[in-house]
C-alpha cells in the first residue's frame, strides 16, 4: 500500500524534476515531446494490463486511439451551421454541447464543445471494445493475436478510406481541450509547462487506477486466469466476463489517450491507425517486463520520447520491430526487473567459461 | 440424511465413444463418496460433466436442490462446489497465500471500480479474505510457506496448496480428482487422515482415486464405473465382494467361459 504510494510519488518527482531541468537548461521545447509521450504512456500501460496482468493480446489498440482521437477530432471540427434549423441540432446547441466558434480562417463554425465530444468518443470506444471483445476474447493465443490485428487493420483502411475523416490527410484544425475556462490542452507555447503537467497528471492518475486494481481483488483474479483459465473458472470466477471488462478497460484508456494527444497536435492522421503503432505498444510492454506497469511506463517515456525527436530517423517501425524480436528471443521476461542482473551475471560467466575452454 | 448431488441417467458421447453412459448415484451430505473404476472408465469425464466443465448430452445434475447441468463452471463453483485437478493447476507467479486468497472470490464482491478506487469497503473485504486463507494454511499447516511461490513447492506440498485453494471457497461438496496420485504411501495415509478431518467439519466429498487402500479406508460410499458404466453403488465392504467389480479389476477369464 505503501510502498505503492511512495512509487507513484517517485515518479512525480521524477516529473517536476524533468521540467525544472529543461527550464534551466533553457530547453523547453523538449516538453512537447515529453507531453505526447505521456500520452501513449497512458494507452501502453492500458495494454499492459490486458496483455501482462490479464494475459489476454492485443494487436489492435492503435485501433482504438484513433477511434476515439479521430471522432473527438470529427465532431469539433464539423461545423453543423448548415442544419442548426433542425430541433435537436438547435437543443444540442442551447444547452451547450455546440457551441459557435472561429476556425484559423477566422470564419464562424457551429460544433461540439470538446467536453461532450471527448465523453461521446470514449462511450464510442467503449462500446466497440465490448461489441467486438465478446467474441474476439474466446479466442486464445495466436488466434486472439490474429483477430485483434484483423481489427486494427479494419480501422486503419476505413480512417484512409473516408473522405469525412480526411482520408489519406487525416483531421487538422482540431480545436484545444478546454477542461476548465483557461486551462486548455493544447499545442501553444504558451501553455508547454501547463501541458507537460496535465498530461503526466492523466498518467500519475491512471497508473494509481491500475495499480490499485493489480492489488484487490479484481487483479488477483485476472491473474488467475493468466496463469490457469480452467483453474480459475473452477474457483468461481467469470473469466469471460473479467477478460472483457479488462479488455474495454485497456480500449478506454487507448481512447483517452488518442482523444488528449489528438487536441494537443490539432490534429490526427492515419498513421496512428496503422498497425505498425499497435505492434510498436506491444512491443514497449514486452519490453518493459510484461507484467510490470511501471517497466511499462519507463520504457514508453524512453522509447516514444526518442521515436518522438526522431532519433530513429526512417527506420522508426523497424526499430520498434527488431525490439520485439530480440526482446522474444533472448528476454521474453521483459528487461526492466530485478532477475535481470543475475541473468547478465550468469550470461558473462558462461561466456567466460567457453572462453576458456577455447 | 439429505442429499447434497443427485446425478441421473446422465450421458456422454465424445464421437464414437460414449464416455458416460446413463449414469446415476447420489451423494449424501456429510459423507465421502468414493468414484473408481479402471483407466478410461469415465471417472474423470464425470467430474467434469459435474463440475460444469462440459455439457452432459442427456440427464440432470441435481446439486441442493437445483438443477445445475449447463450452466459454467464458475456457477456451479459459486454455488458451493470446488474441485481439485487430476494434474495439477495452480496459479504460477503467485504465492502460495496469493492462491488460496483466490479460493475467498466467490465469498467477496469488489469489483474493477472499487478496485480502481480503492474503496473502503473493498480494502476491508481483502483484510477477511488475507485473514481467511491465513486460516485454512493453518488449518493445512502450510503457514509457514505462505509466502513462497506456489509452483516451487514440492508436489505434495503443491497438492496440499490446490486442496486448501478449494477449501477456502467453502465449499458444500469437494470434488478431488486422484489426489493421491503421485504421493507415496505415508504422504498418502497422511491425506487421508486429512480428508476425514475435511468431511468432519462438515464438507461432503466426492473423489475420484486409484489407491485401494485410500478408497477403502476413508469412503462411506464406493461408485465403481467401467466402460462408462455404472456397475457398483455400494459401502466399500458390499463393493470388494462384488463378483462384477472383481471382473473388471482382475479380468474376466474368458477362454474357459
Amino acid at each position: 500500500m505503501s510502498a505503492k504510494f511512495l512509487q507513484l510519488i517517485g515518479l512525480a518527482v521524477c516529473i517536476v524534476a524533468i521540467q525544472i531541468c529543461t527550464q534551466m537548461t533553457d530547453s523547453s521545447y523538449y516538453l512537447t515531446q515529453l507531453t505526447m509521450t505521456a500520452y501513449y504512456s497512458l494507452l501502453v500501460i492500458g495494454l499492459c494490463m490486458l496483455i501482462g496482468y490479464a494475459g489476454q493480446i492485443s494487436l489492435g489498440h492503435a485501433g482504438f486511439f484513433a477511434i476515439g482521437g479521430y471522432m473527438s477530432a470529427f465532431l469539433t471540427t464539423h461545423d453543423f451551421t448548415a442544419i442548426k434549423g433542425e430541433p435537436f441540432v438547435a437543443f444540442l446547441s442551447k444547452i451547450g454541447v455546440l457551441v459557435v466558434r472561429k476556425d484559423v480562417y477566422g470564419g464562424e463554425l457551429l460544433a461540439f464543445h470538446s467536453w461532450p465530444a471527448c465523453i461521446l468518443s470514449v462511450c464510442t470506444v467503449l462500446i466497440v471494445a465490448y461489441v467486438i471483445g465478446g467474441p474476439v476474447l474466446k479466442l486464445k493465443g495466436h488466434y486472439l493475436a490474429m483477430a485483434t490485428l484483423g481489427f486494427g487493420i479494419i480501422i486503419y483502411r476505413i480512417v484512409v478510406g473516408t473522405s469525412g475523416l480526411g482520408a489519406a490527410d487525416g483531421i487538422s484544425g482540431v480545436p484545444g481541450f478546454t477542461l476548465f475556462p483557461g486551462v486548455v490542452i493544447s499545442g501553444k507555447g504558451s501553455g508547454r509547462i501547463l501541458n507537460y503537467y496535465i498530461a503526466w497528471g492523466v498518467v500519475i492518475a491512471g497508473m494509481t487506477f491500475l495499480l490499485n486494481l493489480i492489488s484487490s481483488r479484481v487483479g488477483r483474479a485476472l491473474s488467475a486466469i493468466h496463469g490457469a483459465e480452467d483453474a480459475a473458472e473452477a474457483m468461481g470466477i467469470p473469466t469471460a466476463n473479467y477478460k472483457l471488462k479488462v479488455f474495454v478497460l485497456s480500449a478506454g484508456f487507448a481512447a483517452v489517450a488518442g482523444i488528449l494527444l489528438t487536441h494537443f497536435n490539432g490534429s490526427i492522421g492515419p498513421s496512428e491507425a496503422s498497425v505498425m503503432k499497435s505492434v510498436r505498444y506491444v512491443a514497449i510492454v514486452a519490453i518493459g517486463g510484461m507484467t510490470s506497469l511501471w517497466g511499462a511506463v519507463f520504457m514508453s517515456l524512453i522509447l516514444n520520447y526518442f521515436s518522438l525527436r526522431g532519433s530513429f530517423g526512417t527506420y522508426d517501425d523497424a526499430v520498434f520491430g527488431v525490439i520485439l524480436v530480440l526482446i522474444m528471443l533472448f528476454a521474453p521476461d521483459g528487461l526492466i526487473r530485478r532477475q535481470i542482473l543475475i541473468d547478465l551475471k550468469y550470461f558473462f560467466r558462461r561466456f567466460a567459461k567457453k572462453e576458456a575452454a577455447l | 440424511m439429505t442429499t447434497l448431488l443427485s446425478v441421473g441417467t446422465l450421458s456422454k458421447r465424445f464421437g464414437g465413444l460414449q464416455a458416460v453412459n446413463e449414469v446415476s448415484f447420489s451423494v449424501t451430505a456429510g459423507s465421502i463418496k468414493a468414484l473408481i473404476g479402471p483407466n478410461g472408465a469415465g471417472k474423470t469425464t464425470l467430474f467434469n460433466l459435474i463440475s460444469g466443465v462440459i455439457a452432459p448430452d442427456s440427464g440432470f445434475i441435481n446439486f441442493c436442490g437445483h438443477e445445475v447441468q449447463g450452466l459454467r463452471p464458475h456457477q456451479v463453483a459459486s454455488r458451493g462446489m470446488a474441485r481439485t485437478f487430476q494434474h495439477i493447476r495452480l496459479f504460477p507467479k503467485m504465492s502460495v497465500l496469493e492462491n488460496v486468497m483466490i479460493g475467498r472470490h466467490i465469498h467477496s464482491r469488489a469489483g474493477f471500480v472499487a478496485g480502481m478506487l480503492n474503496l473502503p469497503y473493498a480494502w476491508s473485504e481483502e483484510k477477511k479474505i488475507i485473514e481467511k486463507a491465513h486460516e485454512i494454511l493453518a488449518f493445512l499447516e502450510l503457514e509457514n510457506l505462505a509466502d513462497v511461490e506456489a509452483t516451487s513447492l514440492s508436489y505434495g506440498q503443491q497438492r496440499n496448496v490446490e486442496l486448501g485453494r478449494a477449501l477456502a471457497c467453502e465449499p458444500k461438496l469437494l470434488l478431488l480428482d486422484e489426489p493421491a496420485a503421485g504421493l507415496n504411501m505415508s504422504e498418502t495415509a497422511e491425506l487421508g487422515a486429512l480428508i476425514s478431518r475435511i468431511r468432519d467439519t462438515g464438507v461432503t466429498v466426492l473423489i475420484v482415486e486409484h489407491d485401494m487402500t485410500l478408497v477403502m479406508d476413508i469412503s462411506d460410499e464406493i461408485i465403481v464405473l467401467s466402460y462408462g458404466k455404472k456397475i457398483a453403488d455400494d459401502k466399500p465392504l458390499a463393493v470388494q465382494s462384488n463378483s462384477e467389480v472383481i471382473n473388471v479389476y482382475l479380468g474376466e477369464d474368458e477362454d474357459d467361459a
